[in-house]
């Protein structure tokens, strides 16, 4: 009963799109974003630690925080965020510290969709194709494993 | 990892081995499960020697392996390396199902603490809310 994820990346455009329905109120999915102690029991791949070292999800507010990996390799990201609005809408700047000065845009909507369900609807653009291609492996290098691990379940389904 | 010169060479055999059609489909089968050389030859109209040179190609390009059971010497995937060749995109979404199925639970109160979010905890967010700078 999870369910699916939509992922929009276009060949030859620095975009991706990544829509995700929540059997959850919108009230409560927004919060998983807002508050720190929430945010570090979700985002980021398994099995690693993530610490904040800042994280204020308010209108010309921002963040900066650390996914330490199990042998210790940590992973470091920073942004601001422009304009938050409540149970409705952010946009954030996004940076891989591993890639500096290469900065991703990305917007989220967060939609009601009514009887305590939810549309999270998240688009990103990068400065370049190779932008979108190479930073998105590296940041994810992190999260390989945990994402071989479930292609070896799809591969043996 | 990712800049491994003979990953490299592992990749670029295994990308010729999949150029190939009839090995494509040799893959698919084997991805739901392991089987023999006359099982595999079936759904082929060509002889079971030809099918035994393209299982020779994937063999040479480490996407397959082939056991001694009896006479049967099933031959098997070897996920790994078909791992190697999925794209960022895979992996991508990959890693963010797994995020948000990790959400899913934390919303549902069936994460670790954050089931206390239902019961109105006094330590909570409300106070939050508006007023830090």
């Amino acid at each position: 009963m999870t369910n699916p994820v939509t992922i929009n990346a276009p060949e030859g455009l620095p975009f991706i799109e990544i829509i995700r329905e929540f059997d959850a109120p919108v009230e409560a999915v927004f919060r998983a974003h807002a508050e720190p102690e929430l945010v570090t029991q979700w985002l980021g791949p398994n099995g690693y630690e993530m610490d904040l070292e800042r994280w204020d999800f308010t209108t010309q507010g921002g963040y900066r925080y650390v996914h330490r990996g199990p042998d210790g390799e940590e992973y470091w990201f920073n942004g601001t965020f422009h304009t938050v609005r409540e149970n409705e809408f952010a946009v954030q700047t996004f940076e891989f510290e591993g890639f500096p000065d290469v900065v991703a845009i990305e917007s989220m909507t967060f939609e009601d969709l009514g009887d305590g369900r939810t549309r999270l609807r998240g688009w990103s653009t990068y400065p370049s194709v190779e932008a979108r291609d190479g930073m998105v492996a590296s940041g994810m290098e992190g999260g390989l494993r945990e994402g071989y691990e479930r292609l070896d379940g799809v591969l043996a389904a | 990892m990712l800049f491994d010169p003979s990953a490299d060479d592992r990749l670029d055999r295994a990308f010729m081995a999949l150029a190939d059609p009839v090995r494509r489909r040799i893959i698919a089968r084997l991805s739901r499960g392991p089987a023999t050389v006359n099982e595999l030859a079936e759904p082929f109209e060509i002889t079971k020697q030809a099918v035994s040179k393209h299982i020779q190609v994937l063999e040479h390009a480490g996407l397959v392996t082939r056991t001694r059971d009896a006479q049967r010497r099933p031959v098997h995937l070897d996920a790994a390396q078909l791992e190697a060749l999925t794209a960022w995109i895979d992996r991508y979404r990959l890693i963010h199902e797994q995020q948000y199925r990790t959400l899913d639970a934390l919303l549902t109160g069936r994460g670790t603490d954050a089931a206390a979010s239902d019961t109105d905890a006094p330590q909570g967010g409300a106070a939050q809310e508006a007023t830090e700078p």
